[in-house]
């Protein structure tokens, strides 16, 4: 009959072609994720400019297979071509608020490949706890991790993560928050925390990361040297969100570095006089950074390759900041609406595939530098027992 | 973040040593209902070291306990859950034999102790607990009966060396104080297993404690209700409410009416066979869960229409049929008759003595489309009131299934639209608007209530909205000491639109203990520090 398919000679192999050598390395920014599909009687074609390009094809491939009721796998004739409209396609974990074992970590690897997404953002310590086992400083994640016998990502886990990733074209992007978010740094590096004060005597709690001693620096210079070692993405991700300033208005030494710096009573001063000097230390090892968007916004002096990572969202005020970090030149990275970790009930994806990250008022100039964007899932209520449904 | 081994009370160690004369209560939480002594006792009048008390990962929490400092050890290669002397039940009785084997399993199961390796007893200080003994004090302990809504669930649990004993008047109350027991169990930071001397004395504030799951939004695998099923075990729930049908799919395997799931259930495998659905009573009654059966009509029944020809009302447009169809059409005869054989089945397949007829949402639309319905209402008297023409179908249905000796429960419009219930009858009161204010009406009715419209719990929000469920007070609402009687509990629900196996479990617990809590535990247990600090280590457990 007319409309019936026609069962042509069955498809034996599918050729895949790649322009551009290199199995090795690892994605970038600038890998070229393109690639064009061409399914016609006697000959599947996949080809791309980079392997890169390749997975992303692979994965369309195996979408387009179906089955029939008798269990026959088929395939229509097809041709695609496809490519990113983002470079940048991110998702956040916290392996901080809760520990996530390896295996939930490869698990969602393995989903975001088959969405496509291609950063891994891995926010990996935090207050509540320290799990990155580091080989400079042992001590962090004996003191500060949940266990540090179970709840702890050793170098090989690491290794194991990265490149898990990596064979499928996903970069990870390290995120070590500070000076803020730190508050399980302090039992394994003493000295390194604010202490905050009651009056005139140490209350005995601490704050964020102390910028007025040279120790500091020493420290940060050292972790980041490792950190930059273990991850070989061009990019850090060097947080800067949500810093606290209480406790540095409450510590004296703190108060009289003010004074002497002429920093008044503007402790955004003081947190950008930290975050240069971390941002200074990180570009001298040669990597790139991503910031949270206070940086931005506290006017901190940024390199002109930043990203701002724009995460704010009350009453779409985040396309105003889009708009913002777009016309002071920098790079942009859009999360605010897809902070995935607040549920809700219903058929909540609607809004998050509603959203339009160049919807925000700029010029052509402007919109090409939004990189892209990343899903976010926070772990305050997220554990390895309710991620995956949580996520996807 | 949970300890691996789910250690709930590590700190208990630090009272190795502590021979405390029992008369001194160190930690006592004194909470019988009874005893209404005006103010709640100061925290600070019992605080023991840090917050290593025994009693901090109990859920729900007991009625009355009292724990000591002094602490047994279990061997659990010695230990034994036996039958007491004088006890009426004995190896005879497959529930507690099963109970015995299942709750062993959870207090040593999970650490995997050795065989070898003994201690020699002196080593240790605390004095060894070799069994807990099970007494069943009723003459007819119940052992191969189904739990109902009358069933006796108190217990009483004393332990102290050199055996504990759980005494309880049916095997009912004997389940529900095993759990008690696992719960107190716990082991140090050396890997011991130890429990606290302790006295509880404990019954379920309200009889009716359920969980509503939904098969046909989403067919549920066994696996999954069995899963839940033990979940609710754990946190002392004894209602299983199965909404098996619906709209969307209907996957209940009839025997009279093959048809039914042939056509109506999603695919052939997504259905409950007569194998299943026993499967399902029997491992809920070994746990103490009646299982109530939900077959919702006359709405909330698409997918009926689909195996059973001219039960539905065929909808009209301009006199017409459009093809579609609404509810289950109330004036055919052949309606009554199909029900009639169709309850006799489920009355006969379902052991418990209520069952859920929903009569819920039921869209006039249809029958206000069809003649035959509209010609009906004429000759009824019924005007334009369709609420009449529904509530006659529901007495129709109730008298039907009354005569099969089952008790009914049923949605509350059922009794908003004004239907003549029997005085047995259960209005289960979900809609959330003024629920307080339904509460006195069905109760001021004289008619029994089971409260749900606090407790959807398929409406998943951001954060810790467990305890918005905790804050509940059921008998919130005006009316005499008698009307506050005829609430007989309530039922957390999960509706299924946006729930299947990947996602069930997360979604409702713990946030169903909230719930588990507020219906056993005593109304002046609400502090929700107190239940954040039980409340993780019992989540942590039930892991």
């Amino acid at each position: 009959a007319e409309n019936e398919p026609s069962w042509e000679t069955p498809c034996t192999e599918l050729l895949v072609y790649v322009s551009t050598p290199g199995c090795d390395g690892f994605p970038s920014l600038d890998s070229k994720e393109n690639y064009k599909l061409s399914v016609s009687k006697g000959s599947m074609l996949l080809s791309a400019e980079t392997i890169w390009g390749a997975l992303r094809g692979l994965e369309t491939f195996s979408q387009l297979v179906g089955r029939d009721e008798n269990g026959t796998y088929y395939i229509n004739e097809t041709e695609i071509v496809d490519f990113p409209r983002f470079p940048h396609r991110g998702l956040l974990l916290d392996t901080s608020r809760h520990y996530l074992p390896l295996r939930a970590i490869l698990e969602t690897l393995d989903v975001m490949a088959y969405n496509k997404f291609n950063v891994f953002h891995w926010h990996i310590v935090d207050d509540p706890s320290f799990p990155y086992e580091s080989s400079t400083f042992p001590e962090l994640s004996k003191k500060g991790a949940f266990n540090a016998m179970t709840h702890v990502y050793t170098a090989s886990d690491v290794r194991t993560v990265i490149e898990y990733a990596r064979l499928r074209g996903i970069r990870v992007i390290a995120e070590f928050d500070t000076p803020g978010h730190t508050l399980s740094w302090g039992p394994g590096a003493p000295g390194l925390l604010t202490p905050c004060y009651m009056g005139k005597t140490p209350s005995g709690g601490y704050g964020p990361i102390n910028p007025i001693v040279n120790s500091t620096y020493k420290f940060v210079t050292s972790l980041f040297q490792e950190v930059s070692t273990v991850f070989p993405d061009f990019f850090l991700h060097l947080g800067g969100d949500e810093v606290d300033f209480t406790c540095w208005k409450s510590n004296p030494e703190i108060r009289a570095f003010m004074m002497e710096m002429g920093f008044g009573e503007d402790y955004k001063k003081l947190e950008s006089f930290y975050i240069q000097r971390l941002l200074d230390i990180v570009s001298s090892l040669g990597k790139g950074y991503i910031v949270w968007q206070e940086v931005f916004d506290n006017n901190v002096k940024l390199r002109p390759d930043t990203i701002i990572h724009v995460w704010k969202d009350n009453n779409m005020q985040y396309l105003k900041e889009m708009a913002n970090v777009t016309r002071a030149g920098y790079h942009a990275l859009l999360s605010a609406p897809w902070y995935l970790n607040r549920i809700s009930y219903g058929q909540d994806w609607i809004e998050a595939y509603k959203v339009e990250p160049l919807s925000f008022e700029g010029v052509p100039e402007q919109k090409a530098l939004v990189m892209g964007g990343e899903a976010c899932m926070w772990g305050e209520y997220v554990d390895v027992t309710n991620l995956t449904p949580r996520l996807w | 973040s949970c300890p691996t081994m789910c250690r709930a009370m590590g700190l208990a160690g630090v009272l190795l040593g502590l021979v405390v004369v029992p008369a001194v209560l160190v930690s006592t939480n004194l909470r019988h209902g009874a005893l209404r002594t005006g103010a709640e006792p100061e925290p600070s009048d019992w605080e023991l070291a840090a917050d290593a008390g025994p009693e901090d990962s109990l859920w729900p929490l007991p009625q009355w306990v009292r724990t000591y400092p002094r602490q047994l050890q279990l061997a659990p290669s010695r230990f034994q859950l036996v039958h007491g002397a004088g006890s009426s039940a004995g190896p005879g009785c497959g529930l507690l034999q099963d109970a015995f084997r299942r709750y062993y399993e959870y207090m040593f199961g999970r650490s995997r102790w050795r065989t070898w390796g003994r201690r020699p007893l002196a080593a240790r200080a605390e004095p060894e607990l070799f069994q807990l003994q099970v007494v069943i004090e009723a003459g007819d302990p119940g052992c191969d009966r189904h739990p109902q809504l009358g069933s006796n669930e108190a217990y009483y649990l004393s332990v102290t060396e050199p055996v504990a004993v759980l005494k309880a008047p049916e095997v009912w109350g004997a389940l529900r104080g095993l759990e008690t027991f696992s719960q107190l169990v716990h082991e140090d930071d050396y890997g011991s297993f130890l429990v606290n001397v302790s006295e509880i004395n404990d019954f379920p504030r309200f009889a009716h404690r359920g969980v509503l799951l939904d098969t046909s939004r989403h067919y549920l695998p066994l696996k999954s209700i069995l899963t839940n099923l033990d979940a609710m075990a754990f946190n002392k729930f004894n209602v299983f409410h199965w909404h098996i049908v619906d709209d969307q799919s209907f996957p209940y395997q009839s025997i009279y009416f093959p048809e039914l799931s042939d056509k109506g259930a999603y695919s052939s495998n997504l259905i409950y066979t007569p194998a299943d659905v026993h499967l399902v009573i029997e491992y809920a009654r070994l746990r103490g869960i009646r299982v109530i059966p939900e077959f919702d009509t006359p709405g909330h029944t698409q997918s009926w229409g689909k195996g059973q020809k001219d039960l539905l009302t065929p909808c009209y447009n301009g006199g017409q049929p459009t093809g579609s169809f609404g509810p289950v059409n109330p004036v055919w005869n052949t309606t009554y008759g199909f029900m009639t054989e169709f309850f006799k089945e489920i009355s006969s397949v379902f052991p418990d003595e209520f069952i859920h007829l929903g009569g819920d949402e039921v869209d006039f639309s249809c029958w206000k489309s069809n003649p035959e319905v509209k010609e009906f209402m004429k000759k009824q008297g019924f005007g334009t009131d369709y609420a009449k023409l529904e509530s006659y179908y529901v007495q129709n249905i109730l008298d039907i299934v009354s005569s099969y000796n089952k008790g009914q429960m049923v949605w509350q419009e059922v009794f908003d639209h004004k239907a003549q219930l029997k005085p047995d009858t259960v209005v289960q009161v979900w809609m959330a608007n003024n629920y307080a204010h339904e509460l006195s009406s069905v109760t001021g009715a004289g008619l029994t209530a089971v409260l749900s419209a606090p407790w959807y719990l398929d409406y998943i929000s951001y954060g810790q909205d467990w305890k918005k469920y905790y804050s509940v007070e059921p008998l919130k609402f005006s009316g005499s000491e008698k009307q506050k009687k005829l609430v007989i509990g309530g039922e957390a629900c999960l509706w299924g639109e946006f729930v299947d196996a990947t996602n069930l479990t997360p979604r409702l617990w713990p946030r169903a203990s909230a719930v588990g809590e507020r219906l056993w535990s005593s109304s002046n247990v609400t502090n929700l520090q107190d239940a954040y600090k039980r409340l993780r280590h019992h989540r942590c457990r039930m892991l």
